[in-house]
């Protein structure tokens, strides 16, 4: 049905590309037949570059009045909102320089499309005119530049301060792992060289580090509302990033160093569910959902809205489904959460250590 | 130097049309005249333009109907394409080529490449590079690594898929990726010898322009394309070899064992022995180059625009002195901007504060010069050519996709749109489609120089630029929506996220204007085609325009000029020029081409 419909757009452009050649070719007619623009030719452009400039700000219009609704709703973090706030202002600085120039742009291409016999202004320098458009962007971008860096100043210093949540994000191809500090909130040694898949030391960690045997491993990422957490990322094989984009945080994952970004989440996965603008969107996102299901489709199970921790660096076949779930909770449901997982001491006694010889076999 | 060089080239010039005969091998494959290596320059460009767009096609097609089956697939992909379901590798794989393909060799070497080795010894007033053979060698070797990397789509486990970026370690280790193996190896071997090929380009345009120019033609009556060929050739010298040695050492540590961007690696159950490299090393060398590409680009693009608007306009190029100043500091920011591109690779913060002041400055010289191409339309005479057309569509999406660069050089705003559709909005705004305007202006501008006066059928030029300028924005300005509801780019699709479900219309939306854009492309190859075959003849000026090239005669010789080069008087940019009477110069004329010897008590202004 879809390779109908496609053959049929296709079809009729091909025709609207054979029309309007025609029209053109209508139009010239009366005038000479030479390949380089008449005076029909500039008028019929000129009026097209107006209406070009119209097409512009109708699909800016359209695009803001149809999809501003699917940008992303107000963040979940501290600095979010300073965050958006940032965005917005450029954006409005954007918007004003935008709509100015292309008007000008385009209605002088309309203004002063050629005409045999009218003359052009030999106008070939004017300092103070140039001296005005150079020191305007220079102000208003000084500020930006002045505000973006304190900004980003503050986000990016990753601090002990006001006692944060330490958790690992590791990376590997296509998943994430989660660990945090356990007890003493200090996360273990580990490297690569200590992974140990047999006895599903899977992050490498140091077992006999002590700081190690209360770490707690898992595949969701819990976190207590307004407490803030310092994440330290790895990978174990390719670039990857973690993009939280709910939280406006995103940081690369890099074999071989660990980085590092840190956040306060301020809303809890549940006050999330119940804001205006989520509400709507996973009622719209579920109708789609309905939709497949009468049609028989895959993908079509109702949604609910959670926070998601995306890759956002190109690793390989599945790098557009490595994600996991984080939920945001109250310090209590955090508590409960953490005091029903297992330590990764606790999951090590399970497994028998295993011998040099085994060790040797598995890496042959 | 330069005049021996002069009184030589004289010589061989006289020498050819007397008693040389071409053969077709050195008329039309050998050819060591710079215009007909502009013109292989060219179609070897459009050949590759013609294969990365097919491959954008493709994978849009994949982004608005994830998962369906299409018959094209099964028959463009085979076994990729399993009952005509795109494969996810194979996916990766044409965003990547198609990345590599556009940006260099379709607007490195198809644009640079072209329109530095027709106008600069025309325009200056030369009879051929200063270099023929290293010319032709810069060709040929463009055209091999073409060749390799065409080959490089056939290999067995496929073709390079790391991006066109290849950041490793995921593009160093097959392993991680099937493409990484030999696809990698020769994508790398390609980009080896394109760079060779790059270097031999850019330094003889650079010593051409120092050396070579015509009596009377100083630095300051350059054309601004040549300037702009000029600090593209310099900033080329400058980065591209950084490339190589990346390229290099990437090479060492896939075959070599080395440990240069590799550390702490395990991957399908193994720790492999890297140690103590980084991958972010390899993003600073890559981005080194990266991102003065970007101006490589751009920058032969802004000098066509300039040469085909003020001739089109009838009136001089605004600010010809602030134009120059502007080439000169976008080239200098260039090269010290790069890490804009690693806010969160996990560089130190500090070095992000930096970039993002040098980023936002960058944005200053851009900003005079939009502002100068829209004050040179102000009170002119627009003659609304083709490639007018296209200069005002390049001038246009340049301040589009420019000004959204405000936000993604900032390091804060990044964050959250870093690597998302947002920045793939961008760029090709800001990059490649304004390029493109500029290949494409250009084509139609001078398509008369390259083809003995044959000129491009208008009307075909019209619904070309109109089609084409309406799908520009229609793909790409909608995506920048995609992009801020946290999209990531290159996902092979996105149905594995419930939040991305309502972005499917978008999505089809973009796709379909992308068709109609690709199709809008096949009336330029058929205007083109013909037109080299069938065009009509135009006149030997056909754009009233004042450069030297259009003194030259319509056929083809080797030298350019059949009796002595000509001397040059004034600028490039004496149009619709007045005595203080309010007559043109020229009577009845509305140019003066650079030729004319001041006029008595005329002013020379401005340079």
């Amino acid at each position: 049905m879809t390779t109908l419909m496609i053959f049929i757009v296709l079809v009729l452009v091909g025709i609207a590309i054979w029309q309007m050649t025609k029209i053109f070719e209508l139009t010239q007619l009366k005038t000479e037949s030479g390949e380089i623009a008449n005076d029909t030719d500039n008028k019929n452009n000129g009026y097209m570059l107006f209406a070009f400039l119209i097409f512009i700000y109708g699909i800016t219009i359209f695009s803001f009045w149809k999809y501003s609704k699917f940008l992303l709703p107000e963040a979940a973090s501290e600095h979010g909102d300073e965050y958006d706030y940032l965005m917005l202002v450029s954006f409005v600085i954007i918007f004003i320089v935008q709509t100015i120039t292309q008007a000008l742009l385009h209605y002088f291409g309309y203004k002063y499309r050629g005409k045999e016999g009218n003359k052009a202004l030999f106008y070939a320098d004017n300092d103070r005119l140039e001296f005005i458009w150079t020191i305007i962007p220079v102000i208003v971008l000084a500020g930006l530049i002045l505000w973006g860096l304190y900004t980003w100043t503050n986000i990016m210093d990753v601090n002990d301060e006001d006692d944060p949540l330490m958790v690992e994000l590791y990376a590997q191809q296509f998943n994430w792992t989660a660990r945090y500090g356990g007890e003493d909130n200090v996360l273990g040694k580990a490297n690569v060289r200590m992974i140990d898949i047999d006895r599903a030391n899977v992050m490498g960690l140091d077992e006999g580090d002590s700081y190690a045997t209360d770490d707690v491993i898992v595949k969701e990422l819990h976190l207590p509302v307004g407490r803030k957490v310092n994440f330290k990322m790895r990978s174990q094989d390719v670039l990857h990033s973690a993009y939280m984009p709910h939280f406006r945080a995103q940081m690369n994952c890099v074999p071989g160093m660990t980085t590092e970004f840190s956040f306060v989440p301020i809303k809890t996965t549940e006050e999330m569910r119940q804001d205006a603008e989520v509400v709507d969107k996973v009622k719209r996102t579920n109708a789609i959902r309905a939709q497949r299901a009468a049609n028989g489709e895959d993908n079509s199970d109702p949604w609910e809205f959670d926070y998601i921790l995306l890759c956002n660096k190109i690793c390989g076949k599945s790098h557009y489904n490595m994600q996991m779930r984080i939920i945001v909770e109250t310090q209590e449901e955090y508590d409960a959460w953490m005091a029903s997982q297992k330590t990764f001491g606790e999951t090590m006694a399970g497994t028998a250590p295993s011998s040099e010889e085994d060790t040797v076999a598995v890496a042959d | 130097m330069s005049v021996t060089a002069h009184a030589h080239v004289d010589d061989h010039a006289h020498d050819e049309h007397h008693h040389h005969k071409e053969t077709f091998v050195t008329k039309y494959i050998f050819s060591q005249d710079h215009k007909m290596i502009a013109k292989q320059y060219l179609i070897t460009g459009l050949i590759m333009g013609f294969i990365g767009i097919a491959m954008s096609l493709l994978f849009r097609m994949q982004l608005a109907w994830p998962g369906e089956s299409f018959p094209l697939f099964e028959a463009v992909l085979g076994k990729w394409a399993p009952e005509g379901v795109m494969d996810a590798d194979i996916y990766l794989a044409l965003v990547t080529i198609h990345g590599t393909i556009m940006v260099f060799f379709v607007l490195t070497a198809g644009l640079s490449g072209t329109f530095s080795n027709l106008l600069i010894p025309l325009q200056i007033g030369a009879r051929d590079m200063a270099s023929g053979f290293l010319n032709m060698l810069s060709y040929w070797m463009f055209f091999v690594s073409s060749v390799v990397m065409v080959i490089s789509l056939f290999v067995e486990a496929g073709p390079a898929a790391a991006g066109w970026t290849i950041y490793p370690p995921l593009s160093a280790l097959p392993m991680a990726q099937p493409g990484s193996g030999m696809g990698m190896t020769l994508w790398l071997v390609s980009m080896a010898i394109f760079i060779a090929s790059s270097l031999l380009g850019s330094l003889n345009y650079i010593v051409t322009v120092i050396n070579l120019r015509t009596k009377g033609m100083s630095m300051t009556r350059l054309p601004l394309t040549i300037w702009a060929f000029f600090v593209t050739a310099i900033i080329g010298v400058i980065s591209f070899p950084v490339l190589l040695s990346a390229a290099l050492l990437l090479i060492m540590d896939r075959s070599f064992g080395t440990s240069f961007f590799l550390s702490d690696i395990f991957i399908q159950g193994e720790v492999l022995h890297y140690q103590g490299g980084s991958p972010v090393l390899y993003e600073h060398l890559f981005w080194f180059l990266g991102h003065p590409e970007v101006y490589i680009v751009l920058l032969p693009a802004l000098g066509i625009t300039s040469e085909v608007m003020s001739t089109n306009a009838r009136k001089p190029i605004f600010g010809y002195r602030a134009m120059v100043a502007s080439i000169l500091a976008i080239a200098f920011l260039s090269t010290i901007v790069w890490g804009h591109h690693m806010f969160i690779s996990g560089m130190n913060p500090f070095l992000g504060s930096v970039f993002t002041f040098t980023t936002l400055l960058i944005a200053i010289p851009s900003a005079v010069k939009a502002f100068n191409y829209i004050t040179t339309l102000w009170k002119g005479n627009l003659q609304l050519n083709p490639a007018m057309l296209f200069s005002i569509g390049l001038v246009s999406t340049f301040i589009t996709g420019g000004l959204t660069g405000i936000i993604l050089g900032d390091s804060t705003l990044d964050i959250n749109v870093h690597d998302t559709y947002f920045v793939v909005a961008h760029f090709h705004l800001v990059m490649g489609i304004s390029a493109l305007y500029g290949l494409f202006a250009g084509v139609y501008h001078w398509f008369p120089k390259m083809f003995e006066g044959k000129m491009l059928n208008k009307n075909l030029g019209y619904v070309h630029f109109w089609v084409t300028a309406i799908c520009a924005y229609g793909v790409f300005f909608p995506m920048h929506f995609v992009g801020m509801a946290g999209v990531p780019r290159r996902y092979y699709q996105n149905t594995a996220f419930p939040m991305f479900d309502e972005l499917t219309d978008v999505q089809v939306l973009m796709t379909v204007f992308a068709i109609i854009a690709g199709l809008a492309q096949l009336v330029f190859v058929y205007n083109f085609i013909s037109s080299i075959f069938y065009g009509k003849k135009g006149p030997q000026n056909p754009w009233k325009s004042n450069t030297l090239e259009w003194t030259t005669p319509q056929e083809h010789i080797h030298g350019n000029w059949p009796g002595a080069i000509p001397e040059v008087h004034r600028w490039a940019y004496d149009y619709s020029k007045v005595d203080e009477n309010g007559e043109y110069i020229i009577p009845g004329q509305d140019f003066v081409p650079q030729t004319v010897p001041l006029q008595e008590d005329e002013e020379e202004l401005n340079h």
